[in-house]
């Protein structure tokens, strides 16, 4: 039996098609994966689920044989839909008995019902099986726990069918195994889930089900026994990313920059290495290794105590982000959030922000014309797709943010670029383009060091990788004569 | 028990317990009849007005908004009641009844036009107080009242002791106003289900939405509140200064924006309580009290507000903004 049916679903947004024609089932107690890349629809699929937006007339949904043309959001919750966005929608300031049980709060003047939330949420609480302190205010608790809250509170709205927006983004790798078991004993009781993620082990995990998604139309539902990582990237992004390692020429005559006894007491110890015009240099190891540490060094922000660094032959003594800018150093930190970009700005003016002083005519203010062909010209080379230059960069999607941030540091001609950890949160289409832009770079001759936490991404896409443990290079490899086996033995040993 | 203890030495409240403990140790001692009986009668009526004016912005700036056109609302609506009542016998009711439907339709109008445009209440309230006072001042063309009806100015004491020199202490119409707005506020925000959702308004507002609660209804009901405590604050008031003038509030709305935010609102809304509130406005009450007291210039009375509001702030600030929103995920 389903409890929902979607049967030839559209939806238009102006001009544009956000779903062709869709038809999609959701079968009793059932864990459903729904997977698609930025912009596939799969967003509005569960808008119209959870009735924020209406689909165009001739579409229809079907809940527990009911059919309706549209949904709003009071009547989907009462038929038993409920959405855990990825921003959990909670109140900080309200305790946990009070943020699950905040449906009690209808109604204007009528004295609250403090023993009915509490009830409400002990008992969600114990379907769950877990123990949260139901006086403490929400913004004191984990990620984690504040994913138990919103579940609770869905359960305690009648849930039948739970829908979570990405819910294992920001967990550690633990707490996901423990929403997963989670998932799987709510769905032992009946619940139907349907399951938003790009992580596709954790969907080939949890799932029955999995729909794939693509430019608003359902490539297919697939049972999730028997497919793998492999074919549903394919399916997703319509062509696949194999990689290979690669053997470049390079001209090791002439250092760019080298690195000689390179120490910073606590962080990382006498570091050595040259890197070279064109080459991509991997530089890899576990988290708190030092890595980020020592890009840092290198881009002026954290002085080392003792070694040289040197440029083009010179030695350089690096003590603010100016002086590595200088000599030619960019550096793209690892939270392009908080570190990268002015988010509510738009894509020009970030990209020219490095670069204001030479936007500048006679009388020291910003000529226009420049500034709109110097953003002209990094919005085509690095194929950022937006629909106007003008719009804010909090509307791109991650892999187009990160070119924006990739595009801002290019704007200062730099001779060595440090990307650190440039495809964390980026789809596969995204990661793909990141990785072209990079080697296209490389082969013009700038220098670039990437670090990562992927060992694929430092194998497939650089021609030597260090690796980095407890603030000591303690390897290096050449990629075209390695194995992903080699690396994460060195890694891992 | 020791959890709560624990949460209670980290919140706001407890630092201006703090703060108003020691004003009132180092008062006490250098000045003995600051803690007379009469003393803290005399602040209760004197800082009446204020203090009502602050629980209800309190409760605006809870629900994540704010409003500072509450002077001009006090002054319209004060003005009006006193005129009909200088005219008509239309005693204490007709007064009240007045000066509140004035208050609370402005609140609503305040509540109506945030809501409609969608601009921040900050600018919306600026608008209206300007609105507002202008045509306050075109129409009394800046007159005071001189005289007021007899019953008006007599008042409404009670005495409840003599103490054996014969002095009276009674309460007032102020006090009872104060304390009725402390308790009302508290019922609203604590008991009521439409007191959580302006938490929760106040907390998240895209949540609050999601959830379906009436954001419209909320910000009705918070100016609306707002403005009907100002109208009766402003009677309150010229009972207290005998006297009605239309330049007189407007323009030192400051004192209450900042017990508001001295007694633990936050800008971004969600935050507070009403102990904080009744303790931000005992401070400044102590603190302009205690400088007359030790015969400090009025001109420096400012000044030394300023100095403490900053300074017992930056106590409170640490711990707010390690609780507040800076946490991930909201």
């Amino acid at each position: 039996m389903n409890f929902l049916e979607l049967k030839s679903v559209t939806k238009r947004f102006g001009g544009v098609l956000a779903l062709s024609n869709v038809d999609f089932d959701l079968a009793q107690g059932e864990v459903h994966s729904l997977v698609g890349g930025n912009g596939s629809g799969k967003s509005t699929m569960i808008k119209i689920i959870s009735g924020v937006v209406s689909p165009d007339p001739g579409s229809r949904i079907v809940i527990e044989g009911h059919a309706y043309s549209h949904l709003n959001s009071v009547q989907s919750s009462r038929l038993g839909i409920q959405v855990i966005y990825q921003d959990l929608s909670l109140f900080p300031n309200l305790t946990v008995a009070e943020n699950i049980g905040i449906g009690f709060h209808r109604g204007g003047v009528r004295p609250v019902d403090w023993g009915a939330i509490r009830r409400a949420a002990r008992g969600a609480l114990e379907k769950l099986d877990v123990e949260l302190d139901l006086d403490a205010p929400v913004s004191e608790l984990s990620i984690a726990s504040r994913q138990l809250v919103a579940i609770c509170r869905a359960i305690v709205a009648d849930a039948k069918l739970l829908i979570m927006d990405e819910p294992t983004a920001s967990l550690t790798r633990h707490e996901v195994d423990a929403l997963l078991a989670l998932t799987l004993s709510l769905k032992a009781k009946g619940m139907t889930v349907l399951f938003v993620s790009h992580r596709f082990d954790e969907v080939l995990e949890i799932a029955d089900r999995v729909t794939v998604v693509r430019d608003g139309v359902k490539l297919g539902t697939y049972e999730a026994k028997g497919m793998t990582e492999r074919q549903l990237v394919t399916l997703m992004a319509g062509k696949s990313f194999d990689y290979e390692t690669s053997e470049r020429a390079i001209d090791r005559s002439r250092p760019i920059l080298s690195v000689a006894g390179l120490s910073r007491e606590g962080q990382y110890e006498d570091v050595r290495f040259d890197l070279y015009p064109g080459e991509i240099l991997g530089l890899t190891g576990l988290l708190g290794a030092g890595r980020t540490e020592l890009a840092l060094s290198l881009f002026g922000m954290n002085t080392p105590d003792r070694g040289s660094i040197a440029i083009d032959g010179r030695p350089v003594t690096l003590t603010s982000n100016a002086d590595a800018i200088g000599q030619g150093v960019a550096y793209v930190p690892e939270d392009r959030l908080s570190q990268s970009l002015v988010l509510n700005q738009s894509i020009g003016g970030n990209i020219i922000l490095p670069v204001l002083d030479q936007l500048t005519g006679p009388l020291g203010l910003i000529v226009g014309s420049r500034r709109a062909e110097l953003v002209r010209t990094w919005i085509a080379d690095l194929a950022i797709k937006a629909p106007k230059p003008d719009d804010a960069v909090k509307t791109l999607s991650g892999g187009n943010q990160q070119r924006v941030v990739i595009a801002k540091w290019l704007a200062t001609k730099p001779r060595i670029l440090i990307l650190d950890s440039p495809t964390v949160g980026v789809d596969f289409q995204g990661k793909d383009g990141i990785y072209t832009i990079v080697k296209d770079l490389a082969a013009k001759g700038l220098a670039v060091i990437l670090i990562s936490d992927e060992i694929p991404e430092v194998l497939y896409h650089c021609d030597r990788i260090l690796i980095m443990r407890k603030g000591r290079l303690i390897s290096e490899f050449a990629a075209h004569r390695s194995s992903e086996a080699e690396l994460k033995e060195a890694v891992y040993a | 028990m020791l959890k709560a203890a624990r949460g209670f030495r980290q919140s706001q409240e407890f630092w201006l317990v703090m703060v108003t403990a020691t004003l009132v140790v180092v008062l006490s001692i250098l000045r003995p009849n600051f803690l007379s009986l009469q003393n803290l009668l005399d602040l209760m009526s004197s800082y009446a007005y204020t203090g009502m004016l602050v629980l209800a912005l309190f409760v605006v700036l809870i629900a994540g908004g704010i409003d500072i056109s509450f002077a001009a609302v006090a002054t319209a609506a004060q003005y009006a009641a006193l005129t009909v009542a200088n005219s008509y016998n239309i005693g204490w009711i007709g007064v009240t009844l007045i000066a509140a439907a004035i208050g609370l339709s402005l609140g609503l109008v305040n509540g109506f036009l945030v809501y409609a445009l969608g601009l921040a209440s900050i600018i919306v309230t600026i608008a209206t107080q300007s609105i507002i006072f202008g045509l306050v001042l075109t129409i009394t063309r800046g007159q005071d009242i001189f005289s007021l009806p007899e019953w008006f100015t007599r008042g409404v004491d009670w005495t409840f002791t003599v103490s054996p020199d014969g002095t009276e202490y009674a309460i007032n119409l102020q006090m009872i106003a104060l304390v009725a707005s402390l308790v009302v506020t508290w019922l609203l925000l604590n008991r009521t289900n439409i007191g959580r959702q302006v938490y929760a308004l106040g907390g998240n507002p895209d949540a609050a939405r999601r959830i379906g609660f009436r954001v419209f209804g909320l910000n009705l009901f918070v100016y609306g509140y707002m403005g009907l405590v100002a109208g009766l604050a402003s009677i309150v008031l010229a009972q207290y200064t005998q006297s009605v003038s239309p330049t007189a509030l407007v323009g030192r709305e400051l004192d209450v924006v900042a017990a508001a935010f001295l007694g633990g609102a936050s800008v971004l809304g969600g935050a507070g309580s009403v102990l904080g509130a009744a303790l931000g406005i005992a401070l400044l009450a102590i603190i302009q009290n205690g400088l007359t007291l030790l015969g400090v210039s009025s001109y420096w009375s400012g000044f030394s507000t300023g100095v403490v509001i900053v300074v017992a702030v930056v106590a409170m600030a640490r711990d707010a903004r390690r609780r507040w929103r800076d946490s991930p995920g909201m």
